[in-house]
Order: structure tokens, then sequence, then C-alpha cells
């Protein structure tokens, strides 16, 4: 599509207290464009648990969102140790996330559910000990 | 309710934003769990959180969270006051425990939102 606008971030592991900067970056970039606050909300929200994830789960990794005026695509593409059980993984409260991550906040099983719940469409493609790709689509 | 009926409430302390007291709340979350608050957040909420790290400033940014509250007198250090500041979140801090702080709250009129 002619009109579509590329951002792409990477993700940088265990950086804990950055982590979150490439989705507050795309939150005020959508703002910016004048997309509607409720299709804002979502895109920050599940592009911030996807974010999150990278940082605590895999070994960083790289967001590509493309931003149309139908729709927002977010594809979350990590190096990690990939999802052995997706259906447990999308159950709300189940996580594997350590004690430390529960210290700072995260691992409430809320993750996955909360993508899934933010977005109009999300697709899993995991592979063990290769990495996961996410991709969420949020409609204007 | 507003900003700073929160704040005289609880007689909590203004860490940073004391020029966006006036701002409308219509919401309250308590939580140390930042997933918890991303699925159950409504518009225009107050969070209240024992937790003090940049997450939480984070995830307030994504919710529009209008005000942010310390509990059990915690106190986030002043790269935490400042990424608030920034982003225009009022920062409040009181040593009232999570369930005294939310019950004073309610009491004074402020719901959590639908089941």
């Amino acid at each position: 599509m002619d009109d579509a606008i590329c951002l792409t971030y990477d993700i940088s592991p265990d950086d804990f207290t950055r982590a979150g900067e490439a989705s507050s970056d795309v939150k005020k970039k959508l703002k910016q464009m004048g997309v509607g606050p409720e299709a804002v909300r979502k895109v920050a929200i599940a592009m911030y648990e996807g974010e999150i994830n990278m940082v605590i789960h895999a070994k960083g990794g790289e967001i590509r969102v493309e931003i149309t005026p139908e729709r927002i695509v977010m594809v979350l593409d990590d190096v990690g140790p990939g999802i052995p059980n997706v259906e447990k993984a999308m159950q709300a409260g189940y996580s594997t996330a350590p004690d430390e991550v529960r210290s700072l906040g995260f691992g409430a099983g809320m993750g996955l559910p909360n993508m899934k719940q933010y977005t109009d469409s999300m697709e899993i493609d995991t592979r063990i000990g290769v990495g996961t790709k996410i991709t969420m689509v949020v409609n204007i | 309710m507003t900003v700073r009926d929160v704040k005289d409430t609880l007689k909590a302390r203004v860490l940073t934003g004391e020029d966006l007291l006036d701002q409308e709340v219509r919401s309250a979350c308590g939580s140390d769990m930042m997933s918890d608050v991303l699925a159950f957040s409504k518009d225009h909420s107050v969070l209240l959180t024992g937790l003090c790290n940049p997450q939480v400033i984070r995830t307030a940014e994504m919710l529009d969270i209008v005000c942010l509250i310390f509990v059990r007198g915690k106190k986030p250090d002043d790269s935490i006051i400042e990424m608030a500041a920034d982003r225009g979140i009022v920062v409040l801090a009181t040593g009232h425990r999570m369930f005294s702080a939310c019950g004073m709250l309610y009491g004074a009129g402020l719901r959590g939102g639908a089941v």
C-alpha cells in the first residue's frame, strides 16, 4: 500500500528499565497522526505486553509496525526459547515467568491473554529453540 | 471526583503534578501486578500500587492513567518521578496500606468499574 507507514524497533534483551520504549514511541506517533484514542490504547497495551515478553522471556528481537488508514499491524519477532504449549500460555493466569520477574510486577499470566483481548486478530508462530513471531492487527 | 479529592482523602503528598490536580477521576485500580492493571483498568483511572519501578510509569502511560498513588510509604526514586512528570502523570504518596487506601477512596465514592 502506498500510504503505509512502517516503523522498526530493535528490542534489547535483559534491559528491563528500557522495556516499553518502543511501545511508548508508537503510541506517541499514532496520537500525532490523529488515530482515534480507542485504537491507540489497544495498540499501546498489546504492543507493550509483547515488548515486555520479548525482554523477559526471549533474547530480544525486532518489532515492526505498519500503519495504514484501515489498520495497524504489529509483528513481534523474537529470538527466544519458543512457547512449548501455546494453548496453556493463552490461559489467563498461566505463567512460566521466574520469581524475579514477578517481583518486577509482571508474570501474572495475563500477557498473551491481554494481547488477544486488545487486538482484532493475533497469530502466534513459535518454534522451540528458535523463536516466536506474533502478528497482531488492530483495525482503525 | 478530582485528583485533588483523591489527594485530600488519602492525605497524600504530591511528588509531581501539582498543577494537574483538577483533572477528573472516574475509576481506580489497586495492584502490584502490572499485567492485571493492563487487563482491567478503565479510562480516567488512578492506580494504587506498592511497586516502585519504571514499568509502573510505562503501564500508566499506555493506559492514560491520570494519577499514580504509591502506598505503604513507598518512595519512588527521582528518575521515576521525572518520567511521570515528562508524561503529565500526577504522582502521590501515602503511608496508608493498599487495603486501607482503596477502602478510603471507595468510601469517598470512587469505584473500580464493572466486573
